[in-house]
């Protein structure tokens, strides 16, 4: 126990005090979580802008209701100008009772939802105007749907993705530096079983995956990205073990062919990225074509990426964590066995 | 064969990697408390011979006893009683020497308490906070000795311990090693300098292609040389005739600053010398394991 313990510290301290891999552990997936975080901010968000000349009844009812973005005009002309250059889709020239829409045919999809809209407004406007009640209502509400708001799906991907690159390549180089440096020879010569070194080494990789979880999820959550947790993102904590487990066993597999550092990391790179990338890391993944889905489905970080959106962000609960976890644990004892039977003491 | 008594039993091992034969053929036995130095050029087969002892590798025959019990396959039993530095300085990542000895020892069950001990032992005590590559080359390998110290072994093995050392570094380190003794410890040491092994050891091996060419305390390897002992004095002290026509001299010659005169026989030499008053610039040199090193193998060593 004391040996575990003892040596559990030794690789703590090994790891708070090398700054650069503090760097890749935390600051670096932080800084595409801020970077995709504040570029994609606005994305779905911004409103249509149209230009609007003379005023109404019609025109104060959409202006408090928000939906459309009004720019005044004084003069028809000035206000068709911008809809022939293209600056706005759309302009309502207010006559009296008669509303007049010139839109842009170049872009079909917000003229017609300009249309739409105002139309609506005009019709509301009639309906009220005969004194009578409406005979068809309807309500509108918002739903959580797949089509999430960028950090909403950035944060999980980011996460899963910072938790495997660091528990790839704290098993990948410790393992390689260990052997180049004699350590593991060293090691072998003690009282001590392989399992406890092992196991001492994944200890301070959970730990670490487990602050790089707080830490990511606490910056998003600031106002300025807006994350919005679910009540069942605790869910997410075994997922993040359990991640932790099968990328460490990853880098196992790596080190254990890896001669040098700088082959380690090579290697670890040439297997995180690509993944990384069509595991839907940095972009929903439902965007992709559906092949790229279907391959995207053998990597262990795409279920992992799953899990965590559907547990952080989409408020799914603990079925949710079956099949990404099902995968992780069969991940992690293939890839573990090929590891053990690769293992090398020495060079 | 005084079996209770032997630290180390080696017979008649054997190890080649392919066609290459490291370890041909060698036996010897090191007695508790002993000195032992293994010494030879590189690609001897010192090392290998040093891991197979240690339980490292398996021999492709013969046989080893380590305190009594077969090292190999990897005996738990013998671990703790054995202390092993590496050829290279193996440490933990970013620790300091003191984190690094209560690592090491808490691999053994050692208290931390013991860190501060060895520390002491190898002259570290003021480096016990500073970062293991932060140290110089010499205390690096200092370190290295006092985490193969920590949990109190009964025999410990020194892989070149002196290797690219500095001449004052290596002197401070012989200091560690004699005080390692002292502590009643069987040393078994390879290396490839003939003189520091003349100065430590109670006996030597001479290694060379996998072979032990000579085993004995390093003075009886010398006197049984056979070699002559040089004398040397300072230029004009006394004249190459004057010289060869001494009583027990070989030969003699000079060059710009001395004469040089070789002699099996140098007690009349001497007094010879000393009654003519012609010592000055006197200089002794007997024959070192260089040249016991220069007999058996025909050739000049290089280290």
């Amino acid at each position: 126990m004391t040996a575990f313990r003892t040596l559990s510290l030794a690789m703590l301290k090994g790891f708070v005090r090398d700054k650069v891999t503090l760097f890749f552990t935390f600051l670096f997936p932080l800084m595409f979580l801020v970077i995709f975080g504040l570029i994609l901010r606005d994305v779905g968000a911004d409103k249509t802008k149209i230009a609007v000349v003379g005023d109404g009844q019609v025109v104060s009812a959409l202006r408090d209701s928000g939906v459309l973005e009004l720019e005044q005009y004084n003069d028809v002309d000035a206000a068709v100008q911008k809809v022939k250059d293209g600056d706005l889709p759309a302009a309502l020239i207010v006559r009296g009772q008669q509303l007049e829409v010139r839109f842009a045919q170049s872009d079909q999809v917000k003229s017609a939802t300009v249309l739409g809209i105002v139309n609506g407004f005009v019709d509301k406007a009639n309906v009220a105007a005969t004194g009578q009640p409406p005979r068809f209502t309807f309500a509108a509400e918002k739903v959580e749907d797949a089509s999430l708001k960028p950090i909403q799906f950035l944060t999980p991907g980011i996460l899963s993705w910072g938790v495997a690159v660091s528990a790839v390549f704290g098993s990948a180089l410790t393992l390689v530096s260990w052997r180049r440096k004699q350590v593991l020879r060293r090691i072998r010569l003690a009282p001590v079983s392989a399992t406890s070194v092992l196991s001492s080494r994944l200890l301070v990789s959970t730990g670490v995956a487990l602050v790089q979880g707080g830490i990511f999820v606490g910056i998003a959550m600031l106002p300025v990205f807006g994350l919005k947790l679910s009540g069942s993102w605790w869910l997410a904590i075994p997922l993040l073990l359990l991640g932790t487990i099968a990328f460490f066993a990853l880098g196992m597999l790596v080190g254990a062919f890896a001669k040098t550092e700088e082959a380690a990391s090579a290697a670890a790179n040439i297997v995180v990225l690509p993944m990384a990338f069509l595991s839907g890391t940095f972009f929903p993944v439902e965007q992709a074509p559906a092949w790229l889905q279907a391959v995207s489905k053998i990597f262990p970080l795409r279920h992992m990426n799953d899990g965590m959106l559907n547990v952080l962000v989409r408020g799914k609960g603990i079925e949710a964590l079956v099949v990404p976890s099902a995968v992780l644990i069969g991940f992690a004892l293939v890839v573990g066995f090929l590891a053990s039977r690769v293992f090398k003491w020495e060079e | 064969m005084t079996g209770e008594r032997s630290a180390v039993v080696v017979r008649d091992i054997r190890k080649s990697y392919g066609e290459l034969t490291a370890v041909d053929g060698v036996s010897f036995t090191v007695a508790e408390g002993e000195f032992f130095g293994i010494l030879g050029p590189n690609g001897a087969g010192k090392t290998t011979t040093l891991e197979i002892i240690e339980g490292l590798r398996e021999p492709d025959s013969g046989e080893v006893r380590l305190l009594g019990e077969s090292p190999w396959p990897r005996n738990v039993k013998l671990l703790p009683r054995i202390g092993v530095q590496l050829q290279a300085s193996s440490f933990f990542e970013k620790l300091t020497a003191k984190e690094q000895l209560q690592t090491f020892g808490a691999l053994y069950g050692v208290s931390p308490g013991t860190a501060a001990d060895m520390l002491e032992l190898v002259g570290l005590a003021d480096k016990a906070n500073e970062q293991e590559n932060k140290l110089s080359g010499g205390q690096r390998q200092r370190l290295s000795i006092a985490c193969a110290l920590v949990h109190d072994p009964d025999v410990v093995f020194l892989d070149e311990p002196t290797a690219a050392l500095d001449p004052q570094a290596r002197r401070n380190l012989w200091d560690v090693l004699r005080a390692i003794q002292e502590r009643g410890k069987t040393i078994v040491y390879t290396t490839h300098y003939l003189d520091e092994a003349e100065i430590l050891c109670d006996r030597v091996a001479i290694m060379d292609e996998g072979r032990i060419l000579a085993l004995d305390p390093p003075a009886v390897l010398v006197r049984g040389l056979d070699a002559p002992t040089h004398v040397t004095l300072q230029k004009g002290a006394l004249s190459v005739v004057d010289a060869s026509a001494l009583d027990g001299v070989e030969e003699a010659h000079e060059n710009e600053v001395s004469l040089t005169i070789s002699t099996r026989r140098p007690a009349p030499v001497l007094s010879a010398l000393a009654e003519r008053g012609a010592l000055d610039g006197l200089q002794v040199r007997a024959a070192t394991l260089e040249d016991v090193f220069l007999d058996l193998t025909g050739r000049e060593y290089r280290a």
